[in-house]
């Protein structure tokens, strides 16, 4: 990846980072450890790799997006805004009565969102059925979908893998956001599903594991996802939880909790800085 | 009666189903069971638009609800069980919420399961699916009215959980008959109680009707195939006019088509309303004719209760 396209998508990590302090400060809820992990991801996703287009949010042509780890909806909706499908103001509504942007995702309320999503482990059934669709139908767009480390644990994501190595989703790609946290502890405090490369290996998956911060790592990734043909794509993406908040990193107690007053001012000075140091 | 016609409402699906598939827009999906849920039948025609998930009902109801957004009309089909019962979150969250176009094929409803016993006897299903925003549910009383349901719900908008039976039931419709969702049908006029029936009780309620009558009671009878969104006018009326009513249904008396009546009745129009349903248990293995009658679920029993209501105005 050249060093401008890179630099172009940390910046809009950044801002995605924004929108998640920004949304759930405002609501004084929801989830910034888990959108702070997947931010760079999310920001590859809609600003590099896929075929989308915000004006036409239905184009039934277009590359899907399920968020089966849907908690983290602040960092795809920072996401959506940025790109267009809505006014930035929409950030700060979050979880509020009148808002368009749900705790969790709704494609009922909500411009870009492909599905809804937020009951773990059910994203990842419906992009599998959105894959079959395309190939039963001869299209050529393809579904990408963020799970989190904690909800492989639900029984339903094997039921989904299995089908998706089975009928050789090759136009599949699930992404795991292995932070390491869930919300009782550590994987291994709670109830580890490591290992999972082997795991998805043996669905019949195409697994690689990256640096899910790490945007050569990730174009190298998604790359090769598109080229290995007759299997679907884990990507296990090593992500700190927080990530770009410093007293949020590797932290459990921030997967669902909102910044008072001042980390909220903390937060965004840390995030700010970093924008400026992308942009200087 | 030698005469009357006998046949499973889930071999009705099974036609409707193959009738259906030269829609460009239908699919059917099943979870290992397409012989016992008649799906098989739409698969031998047409393999290329059958999609077996294997024994994995949740994950069935997800991949239905995807490519439904890719825009097809999805038939997603296993016993009522594990349709409405194993699978109700995914069904809520995955299908209903997002307002999709999945049509859910439940066969197997109910205590004339028979011999498999209680594991299977799906007595929950309509009281779970009716608390489900947007959802629309049928419970055909023939195969006449079944295959015509089917049609009618590939042709609706949004979820719809239709119910089928595994045994086969004596044929109440004309083959001329015209189903209309949402519309309950008087298959009998009657003066002094209604009994409001659904599924296979249809007929059951019209035998009772017939018994009622030789002991000097009128006794009118209502078909409620669609139970959600129910047909309030045809029950209003009826209660204004009958002043009494029993409902009959393969289900539990708690929060299915008895529950469905109480609720409006007791807000439009007051009157007695006895259920008959199964009672707050669980099944048990058996042939289902003799089942239907050890839980209560006959014309007899029925009959019963109708007068009980009458006694109660």
């Amino acid at each position: 990846m050249d060093t401008k396209t890179k630099l172009e998508l940390q910046k809009i990590a950044v801002k995605i980072r924004k929108g998640v302090i920004e949304g759930t400060g405002h609501a004084k809820s929801g989830h910034p450890g888990g959108s702070l992990s997947i931010a760079d991801i999310v920001a590859y996703l809609y600003f590099h790799e896929m075929n989308v287009d915000p004006q036409n949010p239905k184009w039934a042509d277009r590359d899907r997006f399920v968020l089966s780890k849907g908690h983290t909806a602040p960092a795809l909706y920072a996401a959506l805004a940025l790109k267009g499908y809505f006014p930035w103001e929409h950030i700060a509504t979050l979880r509020q009565p009148d808002s368009i942007l749900q705790g969790h995702p709704s494609m009922k309320y909500t411009p870009g969102v492909d599905m809804s999503t937020g009951s773990l482990g059910q994203g990842i059934s419906t992009a599998v059925g959105m894959a079959l669709g395309a190939k039963l139908q001869g299209k050529a767009f393809r579904v990408y979908s963020p799970l989190g480390d904690g909800e492989i644990e639900e029984g339903q994501v094997w039921e989904a893998a299995m089908l998706a190595g089975n009928r050789k989703l090759d136009n599949l790609v699930a992404i795991v956001d292995w932070n390491n946290l869930q919300i009782d502890g550590s994987l291994d405090e709670v109830n580890s599903p490591c290992p999972i490369d082997k795991k998805f290996e043996a669905f019949g998956w195409n697994v690689i594991t990256i640096d899910g911060h790490d945007f050569d790592q990730i174009d190298d990734a998604f790359t090769a996802a598109k080229e290995c043909k007759g299997k679907p794509t884990c990507i296990i993406a090593k992500t700190i939880k927080g990530k770009g908040v410093s007293f949020m990193e590797d932290k459990c107690e921030w997967h669902g909790s909102a910044p008072n007053v001042e980390q909220y001012e903390q937060a965004m000075a840390e995030l700010d800085a970093a924008l400026a140091g992308l942009e200087a | 009666m030698a005469d009357v016609i006998k046949c499973a409402t889930r071999d009705a699906y099974g036609n409707a189903l193959k009738a259906l598939g030269q829609r460009d827009d239908i699919l059917v999906l099943d979870a290992d069971l397409a012989k016992a849920t008649k799906t098989g039948v739409f698969k031998k025609e047409y393999p290329d638009k059958f999609i077996d998930c294997g024994i994995a009902e949740s994950n069935m109801m997800g991949v239905a609800a995807g490519l439904a957004t890719t825009g097809y009309t999805v038939f997603a089909s296993s016993f009522a069980m594990f349709s409405a019962g194993r699978a109700f979150e995914q069904v809520r969250n995955s299908i209903a919420y997002p307002n999709l176009n999945v049509k859910i094929g439940a066969t197997h409803a109910g205590i004339s399961v028979g011999e498999d016993g209680a594991s299977h006897q799906c007595c929950e299903d309509i009281a779970l699916m009716r608390v489900i925003p947007n959802m629309t549910i049928i419970n055909p009383a023939d195969d006449v009215e079944a295959y015509q349901a089917v049609l009618a719900a590939a042709d609706h908008d949004g979820p719809v959980y239709m119910r089928f039976g595994r045994l086969a039931v004596p044929r109440v419709n004309a083959e001329d008959y015209k189903f209309e969702l949402g519309k309950g049908v008087t298959l009998r006029d009657g003066k002094d109680v209604t009994i409001v029936a659904t599924g296979l009780l249809v007929s059951e309620a019209l035998a009772a009707a017939e018994a009622l009558k030789e002991e000097g009671i009128d006794a009118r009878v209502i078909n409620i195939h669609t139970i959600k969104p129910i047909d309030k006018e045809i029950l209003i009326k009826a209660a204004k006019e009958t002043g009494a009513i029993v409902t009959a249904e393969e289900h539990s008396v708690i929060g299915g088509l008895g529950g469905a009546v109480a609720e409006v009745l007791s807000e439009a129009c007051p009157v007695p309303v006895l259920r008959l349903g199964v009672e707050d248990t669980f099944g048990r293995s058996g042939p289902a004719v003799k089942l239907l009658h050890l839980f209560g679920l006959d014309a007899e029993h029925i009959a019963e209760k109708a007068k009980k209501a009458v006694a109660l105005k």
